[in-house]
C-alpha cells in the first residue's frame, strides 16, 4: 500500500498534469490516426476548412490541392478536382421528353459512368419508372416499377419516366440541412459540398423527390473506372456518411458541354440548355410543348421539365 | 524503286480520296431574322466500301421497275407504301437524292428530303427538340441526322436491349 502511493508521488500526478493528459488525449483521439501518411497540416486544414462559398480563389485552390494529393494516396491515379464557377448569365434548365424514352437504362449507366458513383454498394442518381399506359393511377409513384426487367426496350403497353434531381429553384432539400452543406449555385445547380455535409440526411428526408443518395457504406470503385475531371461540388470521389445528388454533370455543363446522360440517351428524349437564353433548344419546348414538372402542388419550382413531343402546337 | 513506292501510296490514298468523310458541317435556319447555325452533322450510315453508287452505277440506265439485286437485296420497304426507289434517290445523278421538284439533294442533306412529308418533326428537329445533339451546349454541337436514327426504308426505331435493373436496397450488402 505504501510502495504505490510512493509510486503515485514519484509519478507527480497533480491537477495540471491530469489536465494536460487530459487535453492530449483528447487530441489524439481527433487525430486521423488509420491515416499515418497524412500530415498534421493536412488534418488541421480539412478539420478547420472553411465554407465553401466564404473561401478566396486562393483559399479554394489551396483546398483542392490538398484533396488531390488525398485521392492521388487513397486511389493511386491523378484525379484533378474543378473549382469552376457558374457563368454569368445561365439559368441551367432540362427537358424529358415522355413520348420518346424508351426505358433502356443507358442514361442510368452513362451517369455513373460519369460522376464516380459507388459501384458497390451500387448508387444510381437516375431512377427509370415504368408505368402501364392509360394508368388511371398515374403519377402515383407507389404503383411505378423501378426493378423492371425486359428482353427488350420498349415494351409494349408501358412507359417509362426517368427521375433524378429536378433541381428545384425553391428547393426543400437545402432548407433542411443543419451544416449549409447543401446550396443552390448561381446557375440553379443544386450542389453538396461533401466535406460539410455530416451524413443527418435531413435532406433526403426534405427531398420530395427521391433525388438525394446516401454513402451507407465506404464507396468502391475499380481505380480504372474513375473519371479523372472532377468538380468539387459535382463528382470527386466522396466519403463514407455524405448525401450525394445529380449536379448537371457540373464538372461538363460548367465548361459548356451537354451532361453525360443527355449524350447517351440513344432516342434523344433528353435535352440541356440555358433558360435564359431565347434561342435555345429548352426554351422552344417550353414555348411550344405540353410541359410539366413533377410535383407542382409542392411549390419547389422544378427546372426539369417533362414534355410530350404529340399534341400541344404542331 | 522510287516510282514503285509512290504507286503504292497513291494506291494507299486513293480509297482516302473516295471514301465519305466521318462528319462535316452544315449550316440550318432556324427561325426568321435568328442567322444560320452551324452543326457538325455525322455521316449517313452507308457502308464506306458502297460509296460512291456511281461507282457500280456507271453506265447503268435506271430501269422502269424496282428491282432489287446484288448489293441491294437486304432492302426491305416499309415506308411510304406504294413508293418506290427514285421518290427519294436521284436517277440522273447516283450520288445525290432528289426532291419532289426534281432538284437533287446532296446525301449531306438528306433531311431536305425527309423535311417534305415529315415537315412539323423537321421544324422541331431544327430547334433541337426531335433528334439527338451532342457536344457544347452553348457552342458547337454535333446533330445526328434523320437517317443517324431511322433506316430511311424502315423507319420505325428498333428496340434495344435495356440495361440491368438497379439493385434492391434490401440487396444492397454493407460489409465494411
Amino acid at each position: 500500500m505504501k510502495k504505490t502511493k510512493d509510486e503515485r508521488r514519484a509519478l507527480k500526478v497533480n491537477r495540471r498534469t491530469l489536465l494536460k493528459g487530459t487535453l492530449a488525449a483528447a487530441a489524439a483521439t481527433m487525430l486521423p490516426l488509420n491515416r499515418a501518411d497524412a500530415s498534421f497540416s493536412d488534418f488541421w486544414e480539412s478539420f478547420f476548412q472553411k465554407h465553401f462559398r466564404e473561401m478566396t480563389e486562393a483559399e479554394k485552390e489551396k483546398v483542392v490541392a490538398r484533396l488531390e494529393k488525398e485521392y492521388e494516396e487513397k486511389y493511386k491515379i491523378a484525379i484533378k478536382v474543378g473549382i469552376e464557377p457558374a457563368m454569368p448569365g445561365v439559368l441551367f434548365g432540362y427537358g424529358l421528353d415522355l413520348s420518346r424514352c424508351i426505358g433502356c437504362r443507358t442514361c442510368e449507366y452513362a451517369c455513373v459512368a460519369e460522376n464516380n458513383q459507388s459501384i458497390d454498394p451500387q448508387i444510381h442518381w437516375i431512377q427509370v419508372l415504368r408505368f402501364k399506359k392509360e394508368d388511371p393511377k398515374f403519377p402515383d409513384f407507389e404503383h411505378a416499377e423501378k426493378y423492371y426487367n425486359a428482353a427488350l426496350a420498349p415494351q409494349p403497353g408501358y412507359f417509362y419516366m426517368p427521375i433524378q434531381c429536378q433541381q428545384c429553384e425553391n428547393p426543400a432539400c437545402t432548407r433542411a440541412c443543419p451544416t449549409q452543406a447543401t446550396w443552390k449555385e448561381p446557375d440553379g445547380i443544386v450542389t453538396i459540398d461533401y466535406n460539410w455535409c455530416i451524413g443527418c440526411r435531413y435532406c433526403m428526408a426534405a427531398c420530395p423527390y427521391g433525388a438525394r443518395h446516401f454513402n451507407w457504406g465506404e464507396p468502391h470503385r475499380a481505380p480504372q473506372d474513375i473519371n479523372p475531371n472532377t468538380h468539387y461540388l459535382g463528382n470527386r470521389p466522396r466519403y463514407r456518411g455524405v448525401v450525394e445528388k445529380c449536379t448537371f454533370c457540373i464538372q461538363r455543363s460548367r465548361k459548356g458541354k451537354y451532361t453525360a446522360c443527355v449524350e447517351a440517351c440513344p432516342v434523344g428524349a433528353r435535352k440541356f440548355g440555358n433558360l435564359l437564353d431565347p434561342n435555345s433548344e429548352i426554351r422552344y419546348m417550353i414555348a411550344n410543348k405540353r410541359v410539366f414538372r413533377l410535383k407542382e402542388d409542392l411549390n419547389t419550382s422544378p427546372k426539369f421539365f417533362y414534355f410530350f413531343d404529340f399534341g400541344g402546337t404542331r | 524503286m522510287g516510282k514503285k513506292l509512290l504507286a503504292i501510296i497513291a494506291l494507299l490514298l486513293l480509297p482516302l480520296s473516295l471514301a465519305y468523310a466521318d462528319e462535316h458541317s452544315n449550316k440550318l435556319t432556324l427561325m426568321k431574322g435568328v442567322p444560320a447555325q452551324k452543326f457538325i452533322m455525322p455521316r449517313p450510315p452507308i457502308d464506306k466500301g458502297l460509296w460512291p453508287c456511281s461507282q457500280c452505277h456507271k453506265g447503268m440506265p435506271p430501269g422502269p421497275k424496282r428491282k432489287l439485286t446484288m448489293m441491294h437485296q437486304d432492302i426491305v420497304l416499309k415506308h411510304m407504301p406504294g413508293g418506290w426507289c427514285y421518290d427519294c434517290h436521284n436517277p440522273n445523278n447516283r450520288d445525290t437524292l432528289k426532291l419532289f421538284t426534281g432538284e437533287s439533294v446532296s446525301f449531306d442533306q438528306s433531311y431536305l428530303v425527309c423535311g417534305q412529308c415529315h415537315g412539323f418533326i423537321f421544324q422541331e428537329w431544327k430547334h433541337g427538340l426531335h433528334g439527338k445533339r451532342v457536344g457544347m451546349w452553348n457552342g458547337v454541337k454535333t446533330y445526328y441526322q434523320c437517317i443517324n436514327c431511322h433506316w430511311p426504308h424502315e423507319p420505325h426505331f428498333k428496340p434495344i436491349v435495356p440495361w440491368p435493373a438497379p439493385i434492391k436496397p434490401a440487396d444492397i450488402k454493407y460489409g465494411n
